[in-house]
């Protein structure tokens, strides 16, 4: 198995508040990496730190074998490109159609591609997630769950390696919440792309995920596949489960 | 007496910090100035944005300007018996001083709080860190191109304002004597010279760069939460309006040194 992401020793403070300690990690290709935990345990710090958003204080963040924390501004927008980050709200330009913002990402960070081509790409990526007839609407028309779908396809359209969803099903009713995890685990089919999935949502950990983590102040409390995890005697990884 | 002491050293480090970090910003946005790719689209589109929105505000402002400044004035002049140098006085005081200077202030209170919130509202919704996690540079994107469009539509604005301010003047001269059009435009351009216009100018496009900049930085630089985002064009609108008045004191010296006046 090839590891696409491995982060070693990181740590991240905020002043004098430690958000990460010692937290180390291996994503291998085609894998689903579910990180669970209470808000404010470091989730988010964390997948923020992996594509440099937040830039962390020590350790090693490998992501496809190179330290991303020793990257110039090129390579890092290189390896940017190749790791899709689908955040909680969707995140979708407000002044775009849904259109332009997935036209966007590849004018912004691809070679011209021909009209034609182009319009292609957009019009998969929206079927891949099942909203082809959104294509002319603005974001302030769709709900949570379209914003999050188009949010997808706007990161599914520069084909990524690695998906990082911050909490993917928050805010959504159950079915949306259900359809998202399919989405998940589809593109991961389609794809063979690796993923981290920080979410509260223990269906959507159950059928997205291989793996789960779980965080607790800043630092990995326990680790294991969902039916390892729910038959612990573990009190504090009991209470997910229940 | 300790606490007092430390208050000011707080105030202090922020405000250098403050400084520093908007240097940095500054020395960041003139490389995406030249780097690829250029956005010459959103350039247009920010431009016709700013210039169109702000048109109306500055033509009425520049009007009102320059009729009250001949209303005030006239009296004065009548009484020294200097009634003819009334438009070479005006013209004078709006194109070198109150024209840009005023323009520049409107600008900063519409345009700059304007990307503020804009750029604010996009931090809050993760939009800007959308951009540069999937290596789309907004600092290129966004911001690089609303500052290029102040740093030319302000000075454009200003010689708007200005000639609609002469035309005030006119105005309100005419309101009280017969004096046409061409005499007055003949008796104002009389007493410019390019000392006048060219420092004047020039101080223009450093009101719309910082403009621009400023509004882009407290936009870009906010905190989370939608409190922010009016924190942020409120912040805008201060700092810039600090800074056109700190552009201007160092123009009026530099253009002492330069022509004497």
């Amino acid at each position: 198995m090839e590891t696409v992401i491995e982060i070693k020793h990181l740590e991240k403070s905020f002043d004098q508040l430690a958000v990460l300690t010692d937290i180390n990690l291996k994503l291998e290709r085609g894998e689903n990496l579910a990180i669970l935990g209470k808000s404010g345990t470091g989730k988010s710090v964390l997948t923020k730190c992996i594509v440099r958003l937040v830039q962390a204080d020590k350790g090693e963040i490998l992501v496809l074998g190179n330290d991303i924390l020793k990257m110039d501004d090129e390579q890092l927008n290189e390896t940017r490109k190749k790791v899709g980050y689908l955040f909680q709200g969707g995140a979708l330009y407000d002044s775009m159609t849904v259109r332009q913002n997935l036209e966007f990402q590849i004018r912004r960070t691809q070679m011209e591609k021909k009209k034609k081509e182009l319009r292609e790409l957009v019009e998969e990526s929206l079927e891949n997630v099942g909203l082809a007839d959104a294509i002319n609407k603005m974001p302030a028309e769709l709900s949570g769950g379209m914003k999050k779908r188009i949010g997808l396809a706007r990161t599914l359209i520069l084909k990524p390696q690695i998906i990082l969803y911050d909490e993917p099903t928050t805010g959504l009713d159950p079915v949306t919440s259900g359809e998202i995890s399919e989405l998940i685990l589809q593109v991961q089919e389609k794809y063979n792309t690796s993923s981290i999935i920080i979410t509260h949502d223990m269906k959507c950990a159950k059928m997205t995920a291989n793996q789960l983590k779980i965080m607790k102040d800043g630092k990995f409390y326990a680790e294991g596949t969902f039916s390892q995890l729910s038959e612990s005697d573990d009190q504090e990884v009991k209470a997910y489960f229940s | 007496m300790e606490a007092l002491k430390e208050n000011i050293v707080g105030s202090l480090n922020r405000f250098f910090t403050e400084v520093g970090n908007i240097l940095l910003f500054t020395g960041q946005v003139i490389r995406q100035f030249f780097s690829a790719p250029f956005e010459f689209k959103e350039l247009i589109r920010q431009g016709y944005y700013i210039g169109n929105k702000t048109l109306p505000l500055i033509a009425i402002t520049g009007f009102i300007m320059g009729l009250v400044l001949t209303l005030q004035s006239r009296p004065v002049m009548v009484d020294f018996g200097a009634e003819s140098l009334l438009p070479g006085m005006i013209a004078i005081s709006i194109i070198r001083e109150i024209g840009p200077v005023i323009t520049a202030l409107l600008c900063a209170g519409k345009i700059s709080s304007g990307i503020g919130a804009e750029l604010g509202a996009m931090k809050v919704t993760e939009q800007l860190d959308a951009m540069e996690v999937s290596g789309a540079k907004p600092l290129n994107y966004v911001v690089a191109t609303r500052v290029m469009a102040t740093t030319i539509l302000v000075p454009i604005l200003v010689f708007f304002a200005d000639a609609i301010g002469l035309f005030g003047s006119f105005a309100a001269l005419n309101m009280r004597e017969d004096i046409s059009l061409r005499l007055f435009f003949s008796q104002a351009f009389d007493s410019l010279s390019f000392a006048d216009v060219i420092p004047a100018t020039i101080k223009t496009v450093f009101f719309g760069f910082f403009i621009g900049l400023i509004g882009s930085y407290k936009g870009y630089t906010a905190d989370r939460g939608t409190e922010s985002v009016g924190l942020s064009a409120n912040s805008a609108v201060v700092t810039a309006s600090l800074v056109i008045f700190i552009i201007d004191l160092i123009a009026v010296q530099i253009s002492e040194l330069i022509y004497g006046f």
